[in-house]
């Protein structure tokens, strides 16, 4: 594949990011690039700067070195944000008593106008856009009930529909399955592989779990401070960084079904 | 009832404070929510002192009160932000120097009297013609920009990272919603007075919020809550020769408490 078409492929890069906080160093000149149709896992021990570098992809913390760019801009004059879906870690700063519908949580990801459709009403549009991603992570059911009164799984499977409302072409989720029961967990994964399969979302997921997305990922990138592996997940199976991270008793789930 | 309401008073009082009433209830609804319904305590007390400084220079308090309020509002941003402070201390700091400013300005200037009075406990009955079309005017500029930006504030008020990495300027819409309570702060000191102005953004919110499972529900309820309040308020205290500010908020804080029975009544979840 020549240069030009690589750079075409490219969703997310990442170069030399570097970012201290309160003057200790969290991420050390971390280079990355993420190429469409993949299902990457972040992982990498507690501490290792998984969480701050998905935010610095997001625009929501500021590197003091290196840069970002989304689907070949760069980060500061990239504006198609409804091309970017997010998932944040699991909501126990959720309140449960928020007055807000699964179907209103969808929507808010609508701020900003829906994707083009045949609708001709703004609203018809907002609507279509909602129930579609609902209907995708299978909570159409559950539209109309309050979103503190859904369980855990339910919640995070609407803040992926809320994310894949706008059409994304890529997909950054933060450890999504934290509090999630396992046979739901495994639904979760379901869910997020049909995304990346048959409708082509490219998916960024921080984890500690690699066993329970052993299935579906494609690539592993382990991050602690600095980049120690990206790759495909057979050879990542097979490298020094997976045993490095087992043996290291760092906190990482490794299991099979 | 018809009697009543030919009285040229009555009308205004109860035009001007159906419309600051709606727009405090939608404003409190996002306020109590992000958990900032003391920020309209705080900012009450920096209007004080704009209306103290206004009667000191001589100059319309109402106008006074507002641009306090407003670089008041924006200054508690700030001071959150920069001194990492908790959003209570910040309310805290703002609140005690804006009262401390408002005594000092109004011994200085020998205002503790009539006029000073009216703004703390509010004179709603007494509004007059053109305050009405400049209170409907704010108002409605503060009822629009609420239903203009209502999707990007719920959903800052709701999530406000996610909010942000979906493209929404966040930082916009924070000193949109400062400037619109410290806007409607001042409106509403006219209808309840500075003592309680805090109340009509907090009770009829809080009332909706008891009762309601989506948030345009919130939004309706806690509208509703507010009309009742002001409207029963105001012939109340005209009826039963009452202050109007009292009653208003008296009654609002009865419309709470039969929400919140109501509520477990529903045993609404």
């Amino acid at each position: 594949m020549d240069s030009a078409a690589g750079e075409r492929d490219v969703l997310i890069s990442v170069r030399n990011v570097s970012f201290r906080y309160d003057g200790q160093p969290v991420l050390l000149d971390v280079s990355l690039d993420i190429r469409a149709g993949n299902f990457l896992a972040l992982l990498g021990p507690n501490g290792s700067g998984k969480t701050t570098l998905l935010k610095i992809m997001l625009g929501l913390l500021k590197p003091q070195s290196g840069a970002v760019s989304l689907m070949g801009r760069p980060l500061a004059e990239f504006k198609d944000w409804s091309r970017v879906g997010y998932v944040p870690q699991k909501a126990t700063h959720i309140d449960p008593f928020f007055p807000a519908s699964a179907r209103e949580v969808v929507a808010m990801a609508l701020s900003r106008g829906p994707q083009e459709t045949e609708e001709a009403s703004p609203r018809k549009r907002r609507d279509k856009a909602v129930e579609r991603a609902l209907e995708l992570v299978g909570m159409s059911e559950f539209g109309s009930r309050r979103i503190g009164s859904l369980s855990g799984g339910q919640q995070q499977r609407v803040f992926i529909a809320r994310a894949i409302a706008t059409g994304p072409r890529v997909m950054l989720l933060d450890e999504p399955t934290t509090g999630v029961d396992v046979e739901n967990q495994e639904r979760f994964y379901d869910i997020l592989a049909g995304l990346n399969e048959k409708e082509g979302i490219t998916i960024v997921q921080v984890t500690h779990d690699i066993g329970i997305v052993d299935r579906h990922i494609t690539q592993v990138a382990c991050l602690n401070q600095r980049l120690t592996y990206h790759g495909s997940h057979e050879e990542f199976c097979r490298s020094q960084a997976f045993r490095d991270m087992i043996a290291g008793g760092n906190h990482l789930v490794a299991h099979r079904h | 009832m018809a009697g009543l309401l030919s009285f040229g008073f009555l009308q205004r009082a109860l035009l001007a404070g159906v419309f600051i009433g709606l727009a405090c209830a939608l404003l409190g609804v996002f306020l109590v929510l992000r958990k900032d319904a003391m920020v309209g305590h705080g900012l009450s007390h920096v209007t004080f002192a704009g209306v103290a400084l206004g009667l000191f220079l001589n100059v319309m308090p109402l106008s006074m009160a507002l641009l306090t309020a407003v670089l008041a509002a924006l200054g508690l941003m700030k001071l959150k932000e920069r001194a990492g402070l908790y959003g209570d201390t910040a309310v805290g700091i703002i609140s005690s120097v804006g009262l401390a400013l408002g005594i000092l300005l109004a011994t200085l200037s020998h205002s503790f009297n009539v006029a000073l009075f009216s703004y703390l406990f509010g004179e709603i009955l007494a509004i007059e013609n053109l305050e009405v079309w400049l209170t409907l005017g704010l108002a409605m500029i503060v009822l629009a920009a609420v239903l203009a930006n209502y999707r990007g504030l719920l959903f800052l008020t709701f999530d406000p990272d996610s909010a942000r990495a979906s493209g929404i300027k966040t930082s916009r819409l924070e000193s949109l919603l400062a400037v619109l309570t410290a806007v409607t702060i001042v409106l509403g000191m006219k209808v309840v007075g500075i003592l309680l102005v805090a109340s009509l953004l907090i009770i009829p919110a809080a009332a909706g919020l008891q009762l309601a499972r989506r948030f345009r529900q919130a939004l309706l309820l806690a509208a509703v809550a507010s009309f009742l309040s002001v409207v029963g308020g105001i012939l109340a205290a005209f009826v039963f020769d009452l202050p109007a500010s009292a009653t208003i908020v008296l009654l609002s804080f009865v419309l709470f408490v039969a929400a919140f029975l109501g509520r477990r009544v529903k045993g609404t979840a």
